[in-house]
């Protein structure tokens, strides 16, 4: 049986897969010591709890459990990875290198950084949304100490080229930081691979708890540090205080661990299913995917529907479908996705845009049910689009387009 | 999204969405774009010329479900009425009969705007001068 609404706004966050939760539950009531309290039994099992949970989101993007440093969230990792290293490497120089499509996280904290000082440089994306890495390599000046980009957009599902581009930032003896909230644990990271020094991430985007992250700070070559944004007991090797949330974390942990193991057919079974709605969807006139589909993640798909708009599209089906529009109608004159306007689109475009973010438990009877719902939902409204019957009869459109 | 249950009702059953005859000289076009909106609104109207009855409405919009909903309570009421009453349908009674969120009140002063268009657009077909809409100066201060 088909249970509404479908869940497809997996990008935003994933339900705890129940094997998390039942390694989580001792956690709560039996196993509830500080990890902290190095004098007594409840301390030492909360303690061996976190270390296996370190060891197994290290393994996770291939880095060392020392390397590994909790935090409540990608938020939380992205401000004091933005904040820290600004703050460690002075000296060296105060210029950012980002781009105009990373999440909030990292443009709001770099905005802030701009007020106490720092120079950030927004490289524009193209249509596909990758970045010009001629551009980024003409950025980089003496004073630039960080690299910040994204490992996969949360709206397109587009992956960087994140090797060239830490390639390029060691080359000039830059800091190479990534967010790979959207990509850990869907395609394999490796922080040496790939050449990363500081990654940020959250357990809610791979059926873990949410209120948990990691970040990822190099040890070796080159050994980085981080200035602490929050003091208290010097937890986390003084990087992050706080008692650490051990129920979280070994949520975290598990979510990792049963990621890693399963990341290979979960990403094929998903690419298929991917593969199947956008292919239908596109059999709709005038629709189209947005970003490159040559390097994306395997459950992702943004698609436009010219002429019909995505505050209505979303109303058609949000008893039915669970998702996400780029159009975000909670003002008068709504501000579409910064992101699909950082890829070229017009604002008419934006607006008519729909997330597909795909699952662990995504069935194929749902996707079948989601390309009927959404087909009949666009064929519904453009019928009453007073645009699509002007596009229908060859008109001028340019002045909506 | 916190809407009405009219403008549900309205978003899912529209009434009368379609299109009239442009090319047919007792019907008039009102289509409303204004650049800082992502709406687009078209209204017509067929009116009898022998009572300036309006006999059918008819509406096509792009936006939200709010614009949808708004353009065709607005069909509703323009039916049988005359070109004058048409005229005086002021967008605050469309927002207070759909209980339009705040965010959405522009979506009844483009409506407004395209029944005042429509009028206009039947009336140059047909020869007379296009009328002047103005807010009507009562003196009245808050």
């Amino acid at each position: 049986m088909l249970k509404l609404p479908v869940y497809l706004d997996n990008n935003a966050t994933t339900p705890c897969d129940p094997r998390v939760v039942e390694t989580m539950l001792p956690y709560f009531t039996e196993i509830f010591g500080n990890a902290s309290s190095r004098n007594h039994s409840y301390g030492w099992a909360a303690e061996a709890a976190i270390d296996l949970a370190r060891e197994q989101v290290a393994a996770l993007i291939g880095a060392d459990p020392k390397e590994i440093i909790f935090t409540s969230g990608a938020t939380e990792g992205d401000n004091l990875a933005l904040k820290g290293v600004f703050e460690m490497y002075a000296d060296k120089g105060n210029h950012i290198i980002t781009t105009e499509i990373e999440h909030k996280a990292i443009l709001d904290t770099c905005k802030h950084l701009e007020k106490l000082g720092a120079s950030v440089t927004y490289l524009k994306v193209n249509s596909e949304g990758l970045p010009d890495l001629k551009e980024l390599e003409a950025a980089i000046t003496p004073k630039t100490i960080l690299v910040a980009i994204m490992y996969a957009n949360n709206e397109i599902g587009v992956i960087n080229p994140i090797r060239e581009i830490s390639a390029l930032a060691k080359k000039n003896g830059v800091l190479m930081m990534s967010d790979i909230t959207q990509a850990a644990g869907k395609v394999p990271v490796d922080v040496n691979r790939d050449g990363i020094d500081l990654a940020t991430f959250s357990a809610h985007k791979i059926y873990g708890p949410k209120g948990v992250g990691a970040l990822y700070v190099r040890r070796k070559s080159p050994r980085v540090k981080v200035i602490a944004q929050m003091d208290g007991g010097g937890h986390e090797r003084g990087m992050r205080s706080g008692t650490l949330n051990v129920t979280g974390i070994v949520g975290f942990g598990k979510a990792c661990e049963i990621s890693l193991r399963e990341m290979e057919a979960e990403g094929k079974r998903l690419s298929i299913l991917r593969n199947k709605l956008e292919a239908a969807l596109l059999q709709l006139e005038e629709s189209y995917v947005n970003g490159s589909t040559a390097s994306r993640l395997p459950h992702v798909s943004n698609i436009s529907f010219k002429y019909v708009e995505g505050d209505a599209l979303m109303m058609g089906f949000n008893k039915s479908i669970a998702l996400s529009s780029g159009s975000a109608c909670t003002s008068a004159s709504p501000e579409p996705s910064y992101v699909l306007k950082g890829l070229g689109l017009g604002d008419d475009l934006a607006h008519s845009s729909l997330r597909f973010g795909l699952g662990r438990f995504t069935t194929e009877e749902e996707i079948d049910y989601t390309i009927q719902t959404v087909t009949d939902t666009v064929n519904k409204l453009r019928e009453i689009s007073p645009l699509w019957e002007m596009f229908k009869e060859g008109a001028d459109m340019t002045e909506y387009y | 999204m916190g809407y009405s249950e009219k403008i549900l009702d309205y978003y899912n059953n529209p009434r009368n969405a379609g299109s009239l005859d442009k090319t047919n000289a007792n019907t008039g076009m009102g289509l409303v774009h204004v650049p800082e909106y992502i709406e687009v609104i078209r209204l017509q109207i067929q009116v009898n010329p022998a009572t300036s009855v309006i006999t059918d409405a008819k509406f096509k919009t792009f936006g939200s479900g709010a614009a949808i909903a708004v353009s065709s309570l607005a069909t509703e009421w323009l039916k049988w009425k005359t070109l004058d009453e048409a005229a005086q349908i002021d967008d605050m009674y469309l927002v207070e009969e759909l209980d339009l969120p705040p965010a959405k009140i522009h979506c009844a002063a483009l409506v407004e705007e395209a029944i005042k268009a429509a009028i206009n657009d039947y009336r140059a077909k047909n020869g007379l001068e296009e009328l002047k809409f103005e807010e009507i100066e009562t003196g009245f201060e808050a």
